[in-house]
């Protein structure tokens, strides 16, 4: 007698069940095979190649009629179960039941829908099934836009198939960078790049709020409020296993249908395949372990041993241009060495992880070669000692090269711009190279790069090396850190040069070494990237050393000073009195007047600083930024308000000058002051600029020191008018904010650049003032603004995140 | 791949079972590159989170002066200690360069849960 078979769904798992099956025992089983579909098993994986045009489903079919009919199997397809009966043994289809001996349940996955209003509109699809891919085929046959929500894997495969079909596609990811499971950032960045290079725009941290339309999707609205136009919404952000059946007919489900080694349920007549299983707390996204599970499943049907063995997974992406590799748990596992290798010209980005002697995941990007040989090597837990040291380039490695720290400036394209001060491209300084100069000093006198200022030098030393090659030996430069050959110069002139806008594109395309920098270059990085591109870039709080984190300065008992603005050093009883209720509310330890003309609460514990920020908000205090590389203060004198000598207003322009350029990120710290006269008892004469008025107008010092150095300002101008001085001082800070080197003061930068250089650009030339004026204005008109009122509301983030002292005193 | 559950650093079954395994907080309230605190009473414990799905958990005190490591700026598998920039390994705890080390605590992330062992609940001498 037959044993009755029952398979609930004919995807990829269970269709491999069925062969094993009916090619071991042909006459074992009275196989009967329900599909929701109306189709029995494909290739699922394939629908990315029917979406693109590729293939057709022809292509794709993995079992035929005819291939049903020849091993007796009734098929029910386009038949959904409703319901298990266990007691009777019976499986309820909507078009009658029946009986069984075994029952195998592999009913997949089902698309997540994110419960935004108008997730229910027409147009708004989701991407699984044969019908998902020709819905959207369908679509982008009528053109218009479309918004692909979730850049996962099968997002970024819908998106590419749509756009390749025409359409004008947009990609939301709630994530940083895509594919954020598979790829790290620098990985994650390569593809972005790759896929706007086709035309697809690509949105990260954004979530979406709403689908908009009357009676069709029209609009996806985000949190931040953009409006993106979609006549197609396609929601791809991630799957949830099938369980509803077992659920219902009482088997034990955690998060999938629990299986055990021989993929039995918790009922010994049930088994399941598929990604509807949770083996071991794990559940399935990709076939290669579930054709694993159907060989074993096959097995236990047969009566004969087998066992379920969690394996690595590799991923690819099927978008063609897109070549990208992923395997074991490289983003997932414990605490590891890792091997980063870089090509900023090929666009080709490696890294490998490895533990002990063993190699535990590989992340590749732009040549995916040696894929297979790492994942092999991943798989087998082969001990990798004795080739640590050339793993990266492959297999293929016969004495090949080491990454070359001169790539990046050799992957520039010929018109990138070298020297800034006189505009000189790396195409006319080959060409000089190539002409005949060959040093420095050569080079100057024919293309006048890095004969200003000198911040180029570095670089042209560099292509002085990659155009001579041996012939050429460039004075060693000091890099910014260990991550990377550059020096500041070379990097802040590079970012400005192939405009990158983000960390992980400098990491890239400047072939950092470390996978996400240092406590040393992320700061400055994030400096460069946020004074060059104020309005694109987004500044990382996690490069920032504490202080500017958290918008105090930490103290060496780890709790923080706050020392509000007191512009000009101005301040009345309310500010005071405010000051007073909030020192002895948040026990300040000591209550101090600075030297800069201000009033500084320490002793304040992290987890109060929100609370005690929003009290001083609420008298109208401001952050002074005590702690930035930023302008900190203004300090001034009485001045002609009071003062028997004063010429000038010169706490009113003091005052002004604060509330213009406060919030402004600078390379370091900077401070000013204005002197009513030349008693000068604001101390002008040693600050990053200092103002000292006098009868016919105002002398204006820049790039003194008084702190580690001590050196006197340097004259930049005297000037008539206040406006005038106020102009000055800011094209001035705007210049040394463009071009000094991250924790350079102003008077370090002007040693290197010579003040008449400064003079040339912020005194003598009007219009470069003026494009000054309007950088600054535009980067203020995004930082000028009270962090603190920003953060007050946010106490939750300077909370500890959970206490348990309480929990086990309860 | 979905859901899974990770660990740091990672244990033997036998070590992983003796674990007391407690919810203490959401993943995507620790920001990427960044930390967070939790009170135990052992003193406080930092979580840092190295990426997307990798979280370690140590001593929030550093050895040196005491510093808090929670506010250090964290890169690769390192934290820098923001008082006079010691740098640690956060999966050993070494400090790199110097002779002294930090206490490390497992960790598991579940279905975007951080879950730390409940021991931590007890007095310092479980630590
Ligand atoms: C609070 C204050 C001392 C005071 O009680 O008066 C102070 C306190 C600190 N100063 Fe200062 N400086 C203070 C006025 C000064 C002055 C005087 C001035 O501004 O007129 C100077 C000399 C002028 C100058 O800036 O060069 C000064 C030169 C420094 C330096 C050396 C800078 C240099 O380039 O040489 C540092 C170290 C650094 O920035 O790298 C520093 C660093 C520090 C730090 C931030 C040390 C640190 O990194 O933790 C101190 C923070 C203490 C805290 O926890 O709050 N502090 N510091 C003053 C705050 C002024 C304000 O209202 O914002
Ligand atoms: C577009 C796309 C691209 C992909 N690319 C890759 C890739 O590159 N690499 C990779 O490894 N994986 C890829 N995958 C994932 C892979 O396709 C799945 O892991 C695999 O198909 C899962 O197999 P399964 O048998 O568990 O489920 P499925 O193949 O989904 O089959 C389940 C079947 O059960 C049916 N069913 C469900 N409930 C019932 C019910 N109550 N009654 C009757 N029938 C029911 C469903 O209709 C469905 O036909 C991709 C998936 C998609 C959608
Ligand atoms: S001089 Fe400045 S940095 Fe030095 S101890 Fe005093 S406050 Fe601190
Ligand atoms: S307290 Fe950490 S380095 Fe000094």
């Amino acid at each position: 007698m037959k044993q009755k078979l029952v398979v609930i769904g004919a995807g990829m798992a269970s269709g491999r069940v069925l062969e094993q099956l009916t090619e071991t025992a042909p006459d074992a089983f009275d196989i009967t095979l329900f599909n929701g579909e109306s189709r029995g098993n494909y290739n699922r994986i394939m629908l990315s190649s029917v979406l693109s045009g590729d293939k057709t489903y022809e292509d794709i079919v993995t079992h035929d009629a005819a291939w049903y009919a020849a091993r007796g199997i009734t098929c029910r397809f386009g038949e959904h179960v409703t319901r298990i009966d266990r007691e009777a043994k019976v499986v309820v289809g909507q078009g009658g039941e029946v009986a069984y001996d075994h029952l195998l349940i592999a009913t997949g996955s089902a698309p997540f829908v994110i419960p935004v209003p108008g997730r229910e509109l027409p147009g708004v699809v989701t991407y699984r099934d044969l019908d998902d891919t020709e819905a959207m085929i369908d679509a982008a046959g009528r053109g218009g836009s479309a918004v692909v929500i979730g850049g996962g894997l099968l997002g970024l495969e819908a998106a590419a198939g749509l756009a390749g079909r025409g359409m004008a596609v947009t990609v939301v990811h709630l994530m940083g960078h895509l594919m954020e499971r598979q790829l790290d950032e620098a990985a994650g960045y390569l593809l972005r790049r790759d896929l706007e290079a086709r035309g697809i725009t690509v949105r990260t941290q954004a979530s979406t709020k709403a689908i908009l339309g009357e009676d069709r999707a029209e609009a996806v609205l985000l949190e931040n409020g953009d409006l993106l136009p979609a006549d197609l919404v396609v929601m791809a952000v991630g799957i949830r296993p099938e369980t509803r059946l077992a659920t219902d007919a009482g088997l034990q489900v955690a998060r999938g249908i629990e299986v055990d080694v021989q993929m039995v349920t918790s009922d010994p007549a049930i088994l399941a395949v598929g990604e509807c299983v949770e083996f071991s707390g794990q559940l399935f996204g990709l076939v290669a372990p579930l054709y694993d599970q159907a060989k074993v499943a096959a097995q236990t049907l047969l009566g004969r041993p087998d066992a379920f063995v969690l394996r690595d997974t590799a991923t690819k992406l099927k978008v063609t241009g897109c070549d990208l590799f992923s395997a074991g748990d490289f983003a997932a596992g414990p605490g590891r060495e890792d091997i980063v290798y870089r090509d900023p010209a090929r666009g080709i980005y490696k890294r490998l992880v490895i533990e002990g002697d063993r190699l535990v995941g590989a992340v590749m990007y732009g040549d995916t070669a040696d894929g297979a040989w790492f994942f092999g090597l991943i798989k087998d837990g082969t001990e990798i000692d004795a080739m640590r040291d050339t793993l990266i380039f492959g297999p293929g490695f016969q004495g090949g090269s080491a990454a070359d720290p001169l790539s990046a400036v050799a992957a520039l394209p010929p018109e990138a711009e070298i020297c800034g001060c006189n505009g000189v491209c790396k195409g006319t300084i080959v060409q000089a190279i190539e002409g005949g100069a060959q040093d420095l000093g050569g080079l100057r006198a024919v293309t006048k790069a890095s004969a200003s200022c000198g911040t180029c030098t570095g670089l042209v030393e560099q292509l002085l090396q990659v155009t001579l090659g041996e012939g050429y030996s460039a004075p060693a430069a000091r890099p910014v850190c260990t991550c990377t050959e550059l020096t500041h110069e070379d990097v802040r002139r590079l970012i400005k040069a192939k405009a990158l806008k983000s960390q992980p594109a400098v990491w890239q395309e400047l072939g950092w070494t470390t996978p996400n920098g240092c406590h040393v270059c992320r700061p400055a990085v994030n400096f460069y990237l946020l004074a060059d591109w104020p309005l694109e870039y987004l500044d990382d709080p996690q490069s920032r050393f504490v202080n500017e984190r958290k918008h105090a300065n930490i103290q060496k008992d780890g709790t923080f000073s706050v020392v509000p603005r007191m512009w000009g050093g101005i301040t009345n009883p309310v500010e005071l009195r405010a000051i007073a209720d909030a020192a002895e509310k948040y026990g300040a330890q000591t209550v101090k007047v600075t030297g800069g003309q201000r009033i500084d609460l320490l002793g304040i514990k992290g987890e109060d600083l929100p609370g005690i920020w929003s009290d001083l908000n609420r008298a109208g205090l401001v952050s002074g930024h005590a702690y930035s590389k930023g302008l900190r203060t203004v300090k001034t004198c009485v001045g002609t308000d009071h003062c028997r000598f004063g010429t000038q207003d010169s706490t009113g322009l003091g005052i002004k000058l604060e509330q213009t350029l406060w919030g402004s990120w600078t390379p370091h710290k900077v401070k000013l002051a204005v002197s009513g006269c030349p008693r000068n008892c604001a101390e002008a004469t040693c600050k990053d600029v200092g103002i000292i008025c006098v009868d016919s107008g105002y002398q204006i010092g820049v790039a003194g020191a008084a702190g580690m150095d001590l050196k006197e300002t340097e004259r930049l101008a005297d000037v008539a008018t206040e406006q005038e001085a106020m102009d000055l001082t800011v094209a001035f800070i705007q210049l040394y904010r463009e071009n000094a080197r991250y924790l350079d003061r102003p008077y370090k930068w002007v040693a290197k650049v010579g003040l008449d250089w400064v003079k040339a650009r912020v005194v003598d030339d009007p219009a470069e003032r003026r494009r000054l004026i309007e950088a600054f204005e535009l980067s203020q008109s995004i930082y000028r603004k009270d962090p603190w009122a920003e953060h007050a509301d946010r106490g939750r983030a300077y909370a500890p995140l959970a206490d348990l002292t309480r929990e086990a005193a309860e | 791949m979905t859901g899974a559950a990770v660990l740091t650093p990672k244990l033997t079954p036998e070590q992983e079972g003796l674990m007391d395994w407690i919810d203490i907080g959401a993943l995507e309230d620790i920001p990427e590159r960044g930390a967070r605190v939790v009170k135990t009473q052992a003193g406080c414990v930092a979580l840092f989170r190295t990426g997307p799905e990798e979280v370690f958990a140590t001593a929030d005190a550093c050895p040196h002066r005491g510093g808090p490591l929670s506010e250090g700026i964290v890169h690769g598998r390192r934290v820098t200690c923001p008082l006079h920039s010691w740098v640690f390994d956060l999966e050993s705890g070494a400090a790199l360069g110097e002779d002294a080390r930090l206490v490390t605590y497992a960790v598991r992330l579940v279905a975007g849960r951080v879950l730390l062992d409940g021991r931590l609940l007890a007095k310092r001498s479980a630590a």
